[in-house]
């Protein structure tokens, strides 16, 4: 025990602390997947549904992560191998914890891109380089092949066809952001970046939402195309389909899926981020108010700002026909012709993208501290020698992503298997780890330590059956109505397999540094097998 | 907009934004409360191998 050590990196605030946790969980699909989710499933009657999975499914789980991640951090460890080890009690659990690595390393490599796509479009309305030409019945085309040019669909290898790309200097740059940021650390990196860049997100967005709730109706040769009714449109009660009453929406199954999805992206359990977070907490720290305040800031900018932006903006200048689309489609080629139209819109464009920057800044510098702090505590090494290396990881594959640009099939395989179904297997297995190995009644102890708040005794019943039950149902609906359409496409797209074999070669690499850093902490009897009880503060001092 | 969408639309608001206020108040406002009400916390015994 006496050798065990502190864990080097602190929060230098609790504020600030929230406001990591809340920039990696609030992302682009607050502004764009969110609206789309509601929309679609019900209008206003869909948040039903979303607040009782907020309730039931999101923040228990929340507070799960912390609690394991504060649990392991008083081991002194900070990484998902080595803290579902201490849970766990098995080595199968260090090498389970695998997961908690490869989803953030992956996500990063393809997120780090759409992040890029973010500031170059604000950079382009800054300097008033998207340009639609004057006939307005073209926009949305030109607007969609504006999108497919900048990112590269058209072929594979357009970003890297010997000329300077604007896409590709833009990525450089934020590429080396992030890796600045990181190799500065936890407190003097993260936390001081999140934490003025929280605010500032906030100021963009609500600039925005002035804008558009005082459009009005624009073109008074379009009565219904208003304000009111672009409000209406996302949050009028209706059912789905047009079939039946709004109160039908609430009896199909599939809408209280959508809904629980969404929360669970959303919240952006089953990352691996929210337990290395929490790792660097002090025993005595609250994690109860800490988390619930981290998810409600989540939901202030999905519902309050996500809810009232997006498709009333597109609905007043385009209608209902503008306000499909997907993340992607509504984001980058449906809201761009929708600031041409506004007034002041180049403005409020570049405030727009620069917002959704600074979004998915926040999110993709979690994605890579859980690896880092793996690699310093795992092997041993220093600060900058992790850096070095997870860049160099992180480098070869963006640039694979980046590469094989031609219809974003490598961006949307690895989102596909390692940005949706393997972040639903990390949640189950964190879930079950917690609830049935670890034992729900020690968690809900833990985690009232320090508690300014009480955890509501429905946390135990919603982590031990509500959670796992939900996860498990996801993941079989995933396997059965899914699996087979994406293996189909791995085995008849070259550039799918290519994906694939990116995601097994990282795997695999993981999984043998999981091997090295085992022996390593049971050689200097920092094996994860747990102690009689919680080591105490002096135990674990330096 | 109909009077239930404004409905739906007030009370989503509402509850989050009352969610945040009662966050942040207690985490900006009160923070020296922990230390009061958990000067003494309870001893985890991590013991437990049959549960």
């Amino acid at each position: 025990m006496a050798n065990k050590s502190r864990p080097k990196e602190q929060w230098a605030s609790r504020l600030g602390m929230i406001m990591a946790v809340a920039g990696s969980a609030v992302g682009l699909g607050n502004f764009l997947r969110f609206p789309g989710q509601a929309t679609e499933n019900g209008g206003g009657a869909f948040m039903i549904p979303y607040f009782c999975a907020l309730i039931f499914l999101g923040i228990p789980i929340c507070w799960a992560e912390w609690t394991m991640g504060k649990y392991g951090g008083q081991f002194g460890f900070n990484s998902c191998p080595a803290i579902f080890g201490v849970l766990g009690r098995r080595p199968v659990w260090r090498y389970l914890g695998v997961l908690g690595l490869l989803v953030p390393v992956v996500i990063y490599m393809y997120y780090v891109l759409i992040e890029s796509w973010c500031l170059g479009y604000a950079w382009s309305y800054l300097v008033g380089s998207i340009d639609l030409g004057p006939d307005q019945s073209l926009w949305v085309g030109k607007s969609k092949e504006f999108f497919k040019d900048f990112v590269g669909m058209n072929f594979d290898g357009l970003m890297l066809d010997g000329k300077l790309h604007i896409s590709v200097i833009v990525w450089a740059i934020v590429f080396a952001l992030n890796f600045l940021l990181i190799y500065r650390g936890l407190s003097r990196g993260i936390e001081r970046f999140c934490t003025w860049a929280m605010p500032v997100m906030a100021i963009c967005a609500i600039a925005v939402l002035v804008r558009v709730l005082t459009l009005g109706t624009p073109d008074p040769s379009l009565p219904d195309q208003s304000v009111a009714n672009g409000l209406g449109f996302m949050w009028n009660p209706k059912p789905v389909k047009d079939e039946g009453t709004w109160l039908s929406a609430l009896a199909k199954p599939q809408v209280w899926m959508n809904a629980a999805g969404q929360i669970f992206f959303s919240l952006s359990v089953g990352f691996g981020v929210i337990i290395n977070y929490a790792s660097y907490l002090k025993r005595k720290d609250d994690i109860v108010l800490s988390g619930l305040t981290a998810s409600a800031t989540n939901e202030f900018f999905e519902v309050c700002l996500g809810g009232l932006i997006t498709i009333p903006a597109a609905f007043v200048f385009l209608g209902a026909a503008g306000t499909v689309g997907g993340t992607f489609g509504l984001g980058f080629n449906t809201l761009p012709v929708v600031f041409l139209h506004m007034p002041a819109g180049r403005l409020f464009g570049f405030l727009w993208f620069f917002m959704l920057f600074l979004a998915a800044i926040t999110s993709s510098l979690s994605m890579l501290q859980p690896a880092i702090a793996f690699l310093e505590e795992g092997l041993g090494i220093g600060r900058r020698a992790s850096v070095a290396m997870l860049g160099m990881i992180t480098l070869l594959g963006s640039l694979f992503v980046i590469y094989f640009s031609k219809d974003l099939v490598a961006l949307t395989t690895l989102d596909d298997w390692v940005g949706t179904a393997m972040i639903v297997l990390l949640a189950t297995v964190q879930v079950i780890l917690f609830s049935w190995v670890f034992g729900a009644n020690k968690g809900y102890r833990f985690a009232s330590e320090g508690a300014q708040m009480r955890l509501p005794p429905l946390f135990k019943v919603a982590i031990t059956y509500i959670a796992p039950l939900y996860l498990i149902a996801v993941l079989s609906l995933w396997c059965w109505n899914d699996l087979p359409e994406k293996l189909k496409q791995v085995r008849e797209n070259e550039v799918a397999l290519f994906s694939m074999c990116v995601i097994a070669g990282v795997l695999v690499f993981l999984l043998i540094l999981i091997n090295i850093a085992g022996k390593r902490w049971k050689a200097e009897e920092r094996d994860t097998s747990p102690p009689d009880r919680l080591p105490t503060e002096q135990e674990v001092s330096p | 907009m109909t009077a239930s969408g404004w409905l739906f639309m007030l009370i989503s608001l509402l509850f989050v934004l009352g969610l945040n206020v009662f966050c942040f108040y207690k985490v900006l406002v009160k923070p020296a409360a922990v230390e009061e009400l958990h000067a003494a916390p309870p001893l985890i015994d991590t013991k437990d191998e049959g549960t």
